[in-house]
């Protein structure tokens, strides 16, 4: 029952990014990608319990590069995304 | 308690994530429209730090802090014409860290951990599939990455057998799957499709051609998403299979885009290569060219346009490696002082990503709303006294709409030739990415201004302020 709950979540949510995304005009579509990039750095989480865990020396360091590179995707994404983003704003 | 609360902020940055990109539909939501998915990233990023199975923090302190640190200084340094390659990196990060989270799930359960509640199958398929994704991410982007940059050959790079060896990679990893499924506790199956799946990774994108990068990146963006998505159903985590198919849609999309914007298909940018067919029929570039070509000067361009009522600019590649944005948008300001109409008309695969043109135009401060789309200007060029053609070459070659033998026959074009005068800045009349030569340098109402692009405007510029 659980995976199948899981998967009409998955099903719902890509018809929703279908929806969502063929609405972005192409003006938008390189800061698109970086931004939804950097949302796919949500197995951060998956990181985070990985490297917390304390369950032994190789799932500790997996989750330390783990954290470390879905990081980067995280912090960089969302922040070159802003400063592209910031430079589509009107000129007063 | 926290079961209750960590599942119900979890919908939440999944709520803030579907809002975030909504938010991006229009350039005056998006900024905030980014700011709700970074904030929901925060929200799941911080609940989970509560979450009873995390124990220690040192080690997610330091990966926190030196990738936000390295993440921080990326984007804020990189050049704006780099932007593919930078978001090919980013998405190979997020492509490895995906397979390495599945690969410590895996150890904990070799090692008598407990997974809850889940069965042991979907577990394990659903990480031999994050394994096999996330590293054909990460190793595709970082070669996308290479050939983005110049490191690795630009070019359509393949030996006899390609498609047999990957072929072959492919199965090596489907097999792997079935092992680790069959058999959990064997954690060195899962190494071992992960070092397949990074070399099936490289495999798939080195024959790519340079110019069908762009393809490449959007592909990959979405193999990220999936590969996030299949770490969810490993974790039974619902924001990360959300957020994953999320992105996995929206990668998806992008590639169809830019394939249609190339008339390909999928399969021939995956497996083919651009000019196979028919190159024989074309004329060649002599025969076209020869005793055609009619050169201009900053000064004859300057006058034709003080007495244009309506401009289009048509922006390349080239404008960008120029760095000639911040002069054409000098000269924009000019002609729209003399009450000249100016639009700028973007093929969508006129940078190196897709809206990677817009972003460049926007950085020089051309405001979005004089950056028109193709099937909305190219109408336009009808009534159009100047066509300024800055560094583009086979976004305007009318053979794709002209010569149903040529190799870029059916790909849509900006139909800069139905303009009353064009004007083509350019270097010199070497072909652009198809390799074959354009007729419209050639045609009647077509003047060739030779020259570096921003050296050009600069001389056109001041040839206008003179006058």
């Amino acid at each position: 029952m659980e995976l199948l709950l899981l998967l009409t979540v998955f099903v719902l949510a890509i018809f929703v990014g279908f929806e969502i995304i063929t609405k972005v005009p192409p003006t938008l579509h390189t800061p698109l990608m970086s931004g939804s990039n950097a949302i796919s750095g949500i197995t951060i989480i998956g990181a985070l319990l990985s490297a917390g865990s304390d369950h032994n020396q190789i799932t500790t360091i997996l989750g330390f590069l783990a954290v470390l590179f879905a990081t980067l995707n995280v912090v960089g994404g969302f922040m070159v995304t802003n400063r592209m983003l910031e430079m589509f704003k009107k000129k007063d | 308690m926290n079961e209750i609360l960590i599942p119900l902020a979890y919908l939440v940055a999944s709520v803030l994530f579907i809002m975030g990109l909504k938010g991006l539909t229009h350039p005056k939501t998006a900024v905030r429209g980014n700011r709700l998915g970074a904030t929901g990233m925060l929200i799941a990023l911080v609940v989970t730090l509560f979450d009873q199975h995390v124990l220690t923090f040192e080690w997610i302190i330091a990966g926190l802090a030196v990738g936000a640190l390295v993440g921080a200084i990326l984007a804020a340094k990189i050049e704006m014409t780099a932007m593919p390659e930078l978001v090919a990196m980013f998405n190979g990060f997020g492509g490895i860290a995906s397979s390495l989270v599945a690969g410590a799930e895996l150890v904990k359960f070799a090692g008598g951990g407990s997974i809850g509640a889940i069965p042991v199958a979907q577990f394990t398929i659903a990480a031999g599939t994050s394994g096999l994704i996330g590293m054909v991410t990460f190793t595709g982007s970082m070669i996308a990455f290479g050939k983005l940059r110049g490191l690795v050959s630009t070019g359509v790079v393949t030996y006899p057998g390609a498609q047999i060896v990957k072929i072959l990679f492919a199965l090596a990893c489907l097999a792997l799957i079935v092992m680790i499924v069959m058999d959990p506790g064997n954690i060195q199956n899962y190494w071992i499709l992960m070092a397949a799946a990074a070399i099936l990774g490289v495999l798939a994108v080195i024959p790519i051609g340079g110019a069908d990068m762009p393809v490449v990146v959007a592909l990959l963006n979405s193999y990220s998403g999936i590969a996030a998505a299949a770490t969810g159903f490993v974790l039974n985590n619902t924001v990360l299979i959300i957020a994953g198919s999320l992105v996995g849609a929206s990668g998806i999309i992008l590639t169809m885009i830019m394939c249609k914007a190339m008339n390909r298909s999928l399969a021939n940018v995956l497996f083919g290569t651009w000019g196979d067919s028919a190159q024989s029929s074309m004329p060649g570039a002599d025969e076209i060219y020869e005793g055609r070509i009619k050169t201009t000067s900053a000064e004859e361009v300057a006058m034709m346009l003080d007495g244009a009522s309506s401009v289009i600019i048509v922006p390349g590649y080239g404008l960008a490696v120029a760095q000639a944005q911040h002069t054409v948008r000098d000269l924009s300001n000019l002609l729209k002082a003399n009450g000249t109409d100016v639009k700028y008309a973007i093929h969508p695969v006129a940078g190196r990503m897709p809206g990677h043109m817009n972003v460049l135009l926007a950085e020089a401060d051309i405001p979005y709303d004089e950056l028109v789309e193709m099937d909305v200007v190219n109408p336009a060029f009808q009534q159009c006294d100047v066509a300024i053609v800055l560094g583009a070459n086979d976004v305007v070659n009318p053979v794709a709409r002209d010569d149903p033998n040529s190799p870029i026959a059916g790909m849509p074009i900006l139909d800069a030739d139905k303009a009353r005068t064009v004007v083509i800045v350019k270097r010199s009349l070497s072909p652009g990415f198809a390799g074959i030569p354009n007729p419209l340098f050639a045609a009647d109402n077509t003047l060739m201004f030779f020259g570096d692009a921003k050296k050009n405007m600069l001389d056109l510029v001041a040839a206008i302020k003179d006058s």
